[in-house]
């Protein structure tokens, strides 16, 4: 594909429209698991590739965690070459198949592009997800630039995005990487949490796979803290990157948590993604609730009253204890949960969950709520209304309101300096207390964004490889990754 | 791959299976469990670590066959391979060091106390078992059990040893006295009486809990269980607690959320060996008397 057009001028490309990404219809989609957004055509793309103005400032590349060259990579692309294009992308971004489709773009890379200013931005994470798609049927079309090998290994551990961006950094620099992985397949979170839907796991598979072949070793069902503890690998590898997410669920601390249909948003769609229990040929049991509530407003709460839905619920409720603009989750997965026919109570918080006497949830007594004075997180407090207590019927709750550090692994290394929530503290390079282990990611920053671990997870590359070279400290410092806008857990 | 070395008929519903993990053989402890999957499609279920050879580097799985996952398991050969085997996962139980120590098994449950009763015969306690079951086939690894110290079996029916539940045998060794801690395994209401004898008598009493788990390391919060009011996880926070601050009623409520699933997917599985004219290797019916 290197057919040539003829350049616009800026007149004729300022008044090209954004396009809409083609979607499967609400109706037929909340009802089964296929994936929403369809992806751009090749035209499509195309057309949308002429928006790009190539402001001299490439705000754009700010606005991205991991820093992907936009600008260049859309520039090949509306030249024809989108061989080039994809070369160019994943030299920037190890798992673009997956950050086109789950970046909140419209708080990074999409927020500050010129063309928002006096419209609608640059639809830059479809662009991402075209070209990475492509590199993906193509594989045979791309090249493959690796180094010398180092002879140094690292261990990393924990295969989520962090997991994954710093293997492929650092195999591509030649190092030896092992992958640990408490579950029995590897993706983390891209793999259990977020539903097929959204981001089916052929796409996450090939990911890895593409890591496999590249000459990053997986190993599965090792819990380090159990399997092995963290003194151990660091005996067998010259270094390690710690990436194990914020595991533990947060439960809301109401009575009746522990009845049965009261689920964690990580068990829910654990047992839906992972464990596939919406397929047929799955032997792993999910309840179907008819009249779903889920408590929380970010992504997670997003996923798990859509699966709800796609599961049969003739009701699905997002429970939320603030309003509709502090709603942490992506705007895009908001439309789409209301297009499905999610509803949503606003400025409710739950007070119980209410069950029979075979305890069976029944319902949920909730209060009604007014937001006060924006507290330390910048968003407004919420507070009781005195007397509006009421109770919303359901059968089933799914709680979603954030996660926690899980101990295992610092509890086998009691050198980790953690702080009073049990988050890794490193150095500004992602340095932990223990020479030669870094860290990144949500067990370092707390539950975040995909994006974010990623970027923890390039960054952290660049200082091992820097470690390991004898260079550590990196010259150039390392600038932390600016936060997303909603980069705080739900609730 | 872990590839199954042996497997032994212990009771009508209860196997015994040798697997390769010689990790997991090499370090687990007394109390501690896997996560067993045994490939695309299957659950993923916890199993107590029974015994383990860390020379052989093999593990010991003692599986008691009540739904569609565990006959998968207990169907599978010498040579057959397990996906995946994740583990030791949970605390390690916590033994005395001196004394006189009770270990109560009820049916697959006796697997969980022997490597508890090994380990407490190493460092030198007394160890009595009491070992129960509904009628003599139901009474499993008295053998083992008995290179730990004395054996007492019971049997419902009265066909072998003394006749009557394993809580009247473990009273009478209370009153003789000189009971230090009682370590009890079985189904929950013999873990709850267990729990309700030895309160008066304050003589401490660990069980172990079998709570519904995904991963085992605290992701899924699945296994909550309520112990002395709190909510705490099975499968990090124990698998073993206190006997005498958990809430057996809620343990046992819980257990139950997928009964309905379980006794579907056992009966397609039925008819799926009815359909093919496959004989089971494990014929459900026996199962259920």
């Amino acid at each position: 594909m290197t057919e040539q057009r003829p350049p616009l001028s800026k007149k004729e490309r300022m008044a090209i429209d954004r396009v809409a990404m083609p979607e499967q219809d609400a109706g037929l989609r909340s009802v089964n698991f296929g994936e929403v957004n369809q992806g751009l055509t090749y035209q499509l793309a195309l057309l949308e590739a002429q928006r790009c103005l190539e402001c001299p400032k490439e705000y754009c590349i700010d606005g991205c965690p991991v820093s992907v060259n936009i600008p260049r990579f859309i520039r090949l692309l509306r030249d024809g070459d989108i061989a080039a294009a994809a070369d160019s992308l994943l030299g920037d971004n190890a798992l673009p198949c997956v950050t086109g489709r789950v970046c909140p773009q419209e708080t990074q890379c999409e927020l500050v592009c010129l063309r928002a200013k006096t419209g609608k931005p640059v639809a830059i994470g479809y662009l991402e997800r075209y070209v990475a798609d492509w590199a993906q049927e193509h594989a045979d079309q791309l090249t493959h630039a690796t180094a010398a090998r180092t002879r140094k290994s690292v261990a990393v551990i924990g295969s989520g995005p962090a997991g994954l961006t710093a293997a492929g950094e650092l195999a591509r620099r030649g190092h030896d990487v092992t992958i640990f992985e408490a579950f029995h397949a590897a993706g983390g979170v891209l793999i259990y949490g977020i539903p097929e839907f959204r981001l089916p796991k052929d796409i996450v598979q090939a990911e890895v796979d593409r890591l496999v072949e590249a000459g990053v070793k997986i190993e599965a069902n090792a819990i380090i803290g159990k399997t092995f503890t963290l003194p151990e690998l660091r005996e067998r590898f010259d270094a390690i990157f710690v990436a194990v997410g914020a595991g533990l669920p947060v439960f809301m601390g109401v009575p009746g948590e522990n009845l049965k249909r009261v689920y964690s948003a990580n068990e829910y769609l654990t047992r839906v993604n992972l464990m596939g229990a919406w397929t047929a040929d799955s032997d792993t049991p999910v309840l179907h609730g008819r009249r779903v509530a889920v408590v929380g407003g970010g992504n997670v709460a997003m996923d798990s009253v859509r699966t709800a839905k796609r599961l049969g619920a003739s009701e699905a409720t997002i429970v939320y204890r603030r309003g509709r603009e502090e709603l942490p989750a992506r705007v895009e997965e908001v439309h789409h949960a209301e297009a499905e026919g999610v509803e949503f109570r606003f400025q409710v918080a739950p007070l119980e969950v209410i069950g029979d006497e075979q305890g069976w949830v029944t319902g949920l007594r909730c209060i009604q709520m007014a937001l006060g004075e924006p507290d330390a997180s910048g968003r407004r407090r919420p507070e009781t209304i005195p007397g509006s207590e009421f109770e919303l019927p359901c059968d089933m709750v799914v709680v979603a309101i954030g996660t926690r550090a899980n101990p295992i692994l610092t509890a086998s290394a009691p050198e980790l300096k953690v702080n009073e929530r049990g988050y890794l503290l490193t150095d500004a390079h992602g340095m932990t207390s223990m020479p030669g282990v870094f860290a990144g990611g949500d067990i370092v920053r707390g539950a975040a964004t995909v994006i974010l671990a990623m970027g923890d997870g390039k960054r952290a590359a660049r200082a091992i490889d820097a470690y390991l070279g004898g260079t550590y400290p990196p010259p150039e410092p390392v600038v932390e990754a600016k936060p997303a806008r909603h980069a705080v857990p739900a609730g | 791959m872990h590839t199954v070395r042996a497997r032994e008929h212990l009771s009508p519903n209860v196997w015994r299976l040798v697997v390769d993990a010689p990790r997991i053989a090499a370090i687990r402890r007394p109390g501690q469990f896997v996560i067993v999957h045994l490939g695309p499609g299957a659950e993923r279920i916890p199993l107590t670590i029974a015994d383990a050879d860390p020379e052989a580097g093999t593990i010991s799985l003692v599986i008691q066959s009540v739904g569609k996952s565990t006959y998968d398991l207990v169907e599978l050969q010498p040579g057959d391979a397990i996906a995946d085997i994740a583990g030791p996962l949970g605390s390690p139980t916590e033994l005395i060091e001196s004394g006189h120590a009770v270990c109560v098994g009820g049916g697959v449950g006796t697997a969980v106390i022997l490597p508890i009763a090994q380990e407490l015969n190493r460092r030198g306690v007394r160890v009595t078992s009491i070992v129960g079951g509904r009628s003599r086939e139901w009474v499993i690894m008295e053998a083992e059990l008995g290179e730990t110290g004395d054996v007492l079996p019971c049997t419902d029916d009265g066909s072998y040893g003394r006749p009557g539940f394993v809580t009247e045998a473990l009273k009478d060794a209370i009153e003789a006295g000189g009971v230090d801690a009682v370590y009890a395994v079985g189904p929950v209401p013999m873990m709850r009486a267990v729990s309700e004898l030895t309160r008066p008598y304050a003589v401490p009493t660990t069980v172990s809990l079998n709570a519904i788990m995904l991963d085992g390391t605290g992701m899924c919060g699945g296994c909550r269980v309520t112990v002395g009011g709190e909510t705490r996880y099975a499968c990090v926070d124990g698998p073993e607690f206190d006997g005498h601050q958990v809430d057996f009623r809620a343990l046992a409520d819980r257990l139950g959320t997928y009964r309905d699933f379980e006794q579907a997917a056992l009966a397609r599985r039925e008819a799926c060996h009815a359909e093919t004219g496959e004989q089971p290797a494990v014929a459900a019916a026996e199962v259920r008397s």
